[in-house]
């Protein structure tokens, strides 16, 4: 079969709706269009019902209870109604609140809201890997700290945080653990029973459903965890988020969480077999290339490879039709290299040479192929072009180097 | 970002991508940004010392597409210009023609500066910065 180009390997910045997904959402646009809130006549309790079912399907997925699905219009809102939500509610209880540097902007921008009106937050550093150290994590935990909060996975480097510790300690010292799932829920197992979870931030449109649509998962036993709400009005998602609900989202978020409950199994091995024949394709033909994060605690479908003397966003330019990011500065708004490579001890200069590779479900051994060759190829042809590794063939240091950066 | 048509020439067929040899007296190399920064570019020239014109000139570019484009560009135009002729080459000039955006505009700084950095490295290597008359010197640079 030839190639369909352009190749989107870019799943962590978000994912096709899947077909499945799209065929149980339509009938809601259209003579299914109640508003889920309407109790008194058939085209509301259509909408309810639909939304109910949603619910399970997204609290069977990550071991919930039905009633403990919060829906929101996605995760950037569900991380802000845990984090602001426990903090208003928790605050009598204390004002500290415990994150690690490499968390999604969601996340830390939130906190740095609540720093200005006398939260503390502490930020923990992540060690090489990517991984957060427990210790440093037990050592930061105050009388004063009301939650814990740390994502499942990231979303450049796909490292697995140790979640199902994390929850253990938070447990044992009584403080609430909220978990950014967006990037783990639907690719690997997640129970938020057995990981200690008290809140958990899902999205639809990273898992094959719907943009605009995501949950917030709120524990109800053990312990039963409240959270101001953010936004007010009707008392809709019991009083933790009004606004009328958005029915066809809602339906294919629950669609998209059972089929990647379904698919799960041989999905996310053959995801993690295309991933490492990416890996080995390009890391058996050139060298100085460098795996960023932890490869034994890493989503399957996540690569993240720094190709040193060559910049990121060239070597995005010379494989146009291949849909990658970059932790380059160039590609980024504020012109910074990745923030999430430098915590882990990348250099600036490395950092600026990475690209992510993000697989998915429509990917296939030719385009992990092809893309390969692509990226051997261009980076090839960018070194050739590049006087740092002019010097690095002579044999000098970039390091010692005195640069003239003006 | 979408690149302009220009941009995307000189980034896929680069001119006088290469290296001159940096102990030649007549050659002047300029090397400027920082790895650190996702920009470092090497501009080297070759002056006739009699005429004083820029017969030839080779880049390499480690940064953006736009950074490579404006290397690229640069020796494109210095060469055939005298040395003075080349330092009125101003960024202004180049962001015009390779239609760079606000956030490319220091990709074009750079260039201007490589320029000025390898015309300096060649007068160093002259013993004066004023210009011709620098024979002795330059020969002591020679190796």
């Amino acid at each position: 079969m030839a190639l369909k180009l352009p190749i989107y390997m870019d799943h962590h910045a978000t994912t096709p709706v899947d077909s499945r997904v799209l065929e149980a959402i339509l009938p809601f646009f259209d003579d299914r269009f109640g508003n889920a809130a309407s109790r008194n006549h058939s085209f509301g309790w259509a909408a309810e019902e639909a939304v109910e079912n949603a619910r399970a399907q997204v609290a069977r997925l990550i071991n919930a209870t039905p009633k403990e699905v919060i829906v929101t219009s996605g995760a950037t809102e569900s991380d802000n109604l845990a984090i602001k939500g426990v903090a208003e509610m928790y605050r009598e209880k204390g004002n500290h609140i415990i994150t690690q540097a490499t968390e999604h902007k969601a996340v830390l921008d939130t906190l740095k809201r609540l720093e200005k009106y006398g939260y503390e937050v502490t930020y923990l550093p992540v060690q090489r890997d990517g991984q957060v150290d427990l210790d440093d994590l037990r050592r930061a935990i105050t009388p004063k700290t009301i939650l814990i909060t740390i994502m499942y996975a990231n979303n450049e480097i796909g490292v697995i945080q140790p979640i199902a510790e994390i929850g253990k300690i938070a447990k044992e010292r009584g403080v609430l653990f909220h978990v950014d799932g967006v990037q783990a829920v639907g690719k690997i197992p997640v129970d938020v029973q057995k990981d200690g979870i008290d809140l958990m931030s899902i999205s639809a449109h990273k898992i094959y459903g719907p943009k605009g649509v995501g949950a917030l998962y709120v524990r109800r036993k053990n312990p039963r965890v409240q959270v101001a709400a953010q936004i007010d009005g009707g008392g809709h998602e019991r009083g933790m988020r009004s606004g009328t609900l958005n029915v066809p989202g809602i339906v294919g978020l629950g669609k998209a969480c059972e089929v990647c409950q379904q698919e799960m199994p041989a999905e996310s091995v053959r995801l993690a077999g295309l991933r490492d024949r990416l890996k080995q394709a390009i890391m058996g033909q050139l060298d100085e290339v460098y795996v960023n994060g932890s490869l034994e605690h890493r989503l399957p479908n996540n690569l993240n490879i720094s190709f040193a003397y060559v910049e990121g966003e060239s070597l995005l330019m010379g494989i146009h039709d291949v849909a990658v990011s970059s932790g380059s500065a160039c590609t980024s708004a504020t012109l910074e290299p990745s923030y999430v490579l430098k915590a882990l001890g990348v250099g600036e200069d490395l950092a600026h040479t990475s690209i992510r590779f993000g697989l998915g479900r429509r990917n296939t051994e030719e385009e992990v192929d092809y893309v390969a060759d692509r990226v051997v190829e261009t980076v090839n042809r960018l070194r050739e072009l590049s006087p740092l590794y002019d010097l690095a063939k002579e044999g000098v240091d970039l390091s010692k180097m005195s640069w003239k950066a003006d | 970002m979408a690149y302009s048509n220009k941009v995307i020439d000189h980034y896929e067929n680069p001119r006088n991508v290469g290296s001159l040899p940096k102990n030649d007296p007549e050659v002047g190399t300029g090397m400027v940004g920082a790895p650190e920064c996702g920009d470092v570019m090497r501009l080297q020239i070759k002056v006739n010392p009699e005429t004083q014109v820029i017969e030839d000139a080779k880049f390499k570019t480690f940064g953006c597409g736009s950074a490579i484009a404006s290397s690229s560009l640069a020796t494109e135009w210095v060469k055939g210009k005298t040395v003075e002729d080349a330092l009125r080459i101003k960024n202004t000039d180049i962001v015009r023609e390779l239609s760079l955006p606000p956030v490319k505009i220091h990709c074009s700084v750079l260039a201007e500066d490589a320029i000025k950095a390898a015309i300096g490295d060649w007068k160093r290597k002259r013993g004066d910065e004023a210009g011709p008359n620098g024979t002795s010197a330059a020969a002591s640079q020679a190796e």
